[in-house]
């Protein structure tokens, strides 16, 4: 579950939210207490409002997001909340959006209505580098690493460390160690190039690398794709890693297997609309699979709209 | 580079850095790529090398070895100070276009327009100086800048437009060699005056032993010192580093070059000057592309450019840039040639000119592919192109077989690259 201790520091600001209809309550203990089964399921553009039990502000929130590419639309009033220290797997079919969504957030697809919260506040996410700045690292299913170069010159391309207008190639290793132990990453050397690096190595690599900007939201398109049982499992562990240092983490994932094992919640889109959000814990992977697959005329989503809809009269 | 830890054991070292020590040893993965300490590990890590296609220069220092053992067979003048110390100055023309050739390669793009902007440079300064009476000075700069002007042209279309950097030089080849015929005008042939700068740059000569010897003792000392504190920083700093032993070897290795080279130099008319600006140029360059942030890019561009974009480098710019410093090196190179034959005439830039530029560049060892190369590879491969073709001469054998020879030996090098990229691949170092 989240960490209650999450560095938020951004507490206070919750108030003065300009879309949050409803207080939020505070204490970190209480979700614990109560765990929710099901945090939202609703039609689309509601669902934040009703949501009851927030610990503290999330780093980042979506309201009521669309986005559309001439004729389509891509996505429609989608509401996503992240905290930190919290994994939310962003789950759906093809075509169901993840992609836009993620893509928006990175700033590569500027959002066409609806508002971007980072940390409670509304801001303009319009270029990669408005994400990067916020402190937004998205890591893309091609990896974007250059075979030739290696792991220490990788994970400082285009922020490399200078001394003197020279390359710092000795401080830069020194860092890259520290940063490669500290998530426990296995590598046979920082001084390889990266073609000699397993598919595994050179995802928890691509990790890494977000990782050098201190970025208090991570973004991982598919990050298991692809990959062997045992170098999953790596990947899985780096996740983990990153949610046990405060980091906030959006996972995009085929994979149930996955999801269920390292995250926190479950976002599901499907046809560029919210589809429930769910505890990973206290939901089955069935009941996942109904709200990806459009089969929401199932108990989770009965239950949910009668007991909306007392709290919204 | 692998994992080892750092074979002088300073005790004192270990007590400031015990966590670093501690990490290096953590970072130890018990797979693979573990060297032992010492001379013995560094032998063990070359064969390893070696198994994995990772060649380096060595096939081509092995070629030049055999080349210059069948010439000295054939003629005994061959290996003489006089022959090898022309070769040395008539090397550095074309060898300067091969630098800048290195730079586009690294790109994984060709730049086919350098034989004719060499001719441009040289047609330039003689037409300013000679012609114009400009001060020499400021036409040799100006003929430069030509170059430089003319290559980010090239670069812009490539970078900004999209035109195919091989369909843009292709132009550029003709373009700038029908400038060059009409900057050069009716007479076709402007003679160079011949205590003038550019007529210096092939034919001085610092005749004082001292300067070579000189020269080969500060290149080792700064090369050791440099190598040595840089380790002693990495120690520092906790990383690993080169065991003292290869530190010493490779000082030794390249000490007993550089006086070789000294002590043929001065056997003949000196130290030439050609040769220092040369040596200057390939220390300068590979400086630029091993240790600098721009030097990072472009080799970043030639392995994907797509995780550069993203990594936030301006593609364009270090596109055109690249381009602009191809011309800048094809002008340079352009000046020496018209050095050595004391005019610029119509022929220049012509025949054998580019292809024996980016020959030397390939067969150095500049991968074609893009992103593995070092300049140092322009001398080692023009040093065998020009030893072919002196070696040719001595025999009296005319240029028909030159070219054969020349093609045959850029083809087997092409060959030895495709050959140790797939051994990479499968080692895993492609």
């Amino acid at each position: 579950m989240n960490s209650p201790g999450g560095n938020t520091p951004a507490h206070k600001a919750s108030a003065g939210a300009p879309r949050i209809t409803q207080p939020r309550k505070l204490e970190a203990g209480r979700r614990s207490e109560h765990p929710p089964k099901l945090l939202h399921n609703l039609p689309p553009g509601q669902a934040a409002k009703e949501m009851v039990h927030v610990s503290a502000t999330p780093v980042l929130a979506l309201r009521g997001v669309s986005k559309r590419f001439g004729a389509v639309q891509a996505l429609t009033d989608v509401e996503l909340e992240v905290h930190a220290g919290e994994v939310v797997a962003l789950v759906g079919d093809n075509g169901a959006g993840k992609s836009t969504l993620v893509k928006t957030i990175a700033g590569v697809h500027p959002i066409d209505e609806g508002v971007i919260e980072w940390e409670g506040k509304a801001v303009q996410v319009n270029k990669p580098h408005d994400a990067q700045n916020l402190g937004i690292a998205t890591v893309y299913q091609d990896l974007a690493l250059c075979d030739n170069i290696d792991v220490v010159g990788n994970l400082y391309l285009g922020r490399e460390v200078r001394r003197r207008g020279v390359l710092d190639e000795v401080e830069m290793e020194r860092r890259s160690r520290e940063l490669l132990d500290q998530l426990s990453i296995r590598i046979p050397s920082v001084r390889i190039p990266i073609a000699s690096l397993s598919g595994g190595q050179r995802q928890t690599v691509a990790i890494a690398r977000s990782m050098l900007g201190e970025p208090k939201l991570v973004i991982l398109d598919e990050p298991t794709a692809a990959l062997g049982v045992e170098q999953t499992a790596q990947v899985l562990d780096l996740v983990e890693r990153l949610r046990e240092r405060g980091h906030a983490v959006i996972l995009i994932s085929h994979n149930m297997a996955d999801v269920k094992a390292v995250a926190d919640k479950v976002a599901v889109l499907r046809l560029g609309r919210n589809n429930g959000v769910f505890e990973v814990k206290s939901t089955s992977q069935e009941e996942i699979i109904s709200a990806i697959t459009g089969a929401t005329d199932n108990a989770v989503t009965r239950r949910a709209a009668r007991t909306n809809g007392e709290i919204k009269k | 580079m692998s994992i080892d830890k750092t074979s002088t054991p300073p005790e004192d070292n270990v007590v400031e850095n015990p966590e670093a020590a501690r990490g290096s040893d953590v970072a130890v993965d018990p797979r693979l790529l573990v060297r032992e300490q010492g001379l013995a590990g560094y032998v063990t890590e070359f064969k390893r090398k070696i198994k994995a296609g990772d060649l380096g220069s060595m096939p081509v220092v092995i070629g030049l070895v055999i080349i210059w053992i069948i010439f000295q067979s054939l003629n005994s003048n061959f290996l003489t100070a006089g022959n090898l110390s022309d070769i040395s100055v008539a090397m550095v023309g074309t060898g300067m276009i091969a630098v800048g050739i290195v730079f586009v390669l690294l790109l994984g793009e060709i730049d086919l327009s350098v034989g004719s902007l060499s001719g441009v440079a040289g047609a330039t300064f003689a037409v300013l100086n000679i012609t114009h009476g400009m001060n020499e000075v400021l036409a040799f700069v100006l003929a430069i800048l030509t170059g430089t002007v003319a290559g980010a042209i090239q670069g812009f279309f490539f970078a900004k437009i999209g035109v195919p950097a091989f369909a843009v030089t292709l132009a550029g080849l003709l373009f700038w060699n029908g400038f060059m015929l009409k900057i050069l005008g009716d007479n076709g042939t402007i003679n160079l005056n011949s205590d003038g700068l550019v007529a210096k740059l092939t034919s001085y000569y610092f005749s004082d032993v001292a300067a070579a010897y000189g020269l080969a003792v500060a290149v080792t000392v700064l090369y050791f010192l440099s190598a040595f504190f840089g380790n002693k920083r990495r120690e520092a700093a906790g990383v690993p580093s080169k065991p003292l032993s290869e530190t010493i070897l490779r000082t030794v290795l390249l000490a007993v070059v550089s006086f070789a080279v000294a002590i043929v130099f001065n056997q003949y008319k000196g130290l030439p000057l050609a040769v220092v600006i040369f040596v200057g140029v390939l220390v300068i360059t590979d400086f630029v592309l091993r240790r600098t942030a721009y030097g990072r890019k472009v080799f970043a561009l030639g392995g994907s450019v797509e995780a550069s974009r993203r990594a936030g480098i301006n593609v364009d710019m270090v596109r055109i840039s690249v381009f602009a410093i191809s011309g800048t090196f094809a002008a340079l190179g352009g000046l020496f040639i018209a050095s050595k034959i004391a005019s610029a005439n119509q022929g220049a830039g012509g025949g054998d000119l580019l292809m024996n530029a980016i020959a030397a560049a390939v067969i150095g060892g500049t991968s074609l592919f893009g992103g593995r190369g070092r300049t140092w590879n322009a001398l080692l491969g023009v040093l065998v192109i020009v030893s072919i073709q002196y070696g040719l001469a001595l025999e009296g054998i005319a240029s028909p077989v030159q070219y054969m020879i020349t093609g045959g030996v850029l083809l087997a090098t092409v060959v030895i690259d495709a050959v140790t990229r797939k051994t990479q691949k499968t080692a895993g170092r492609a």
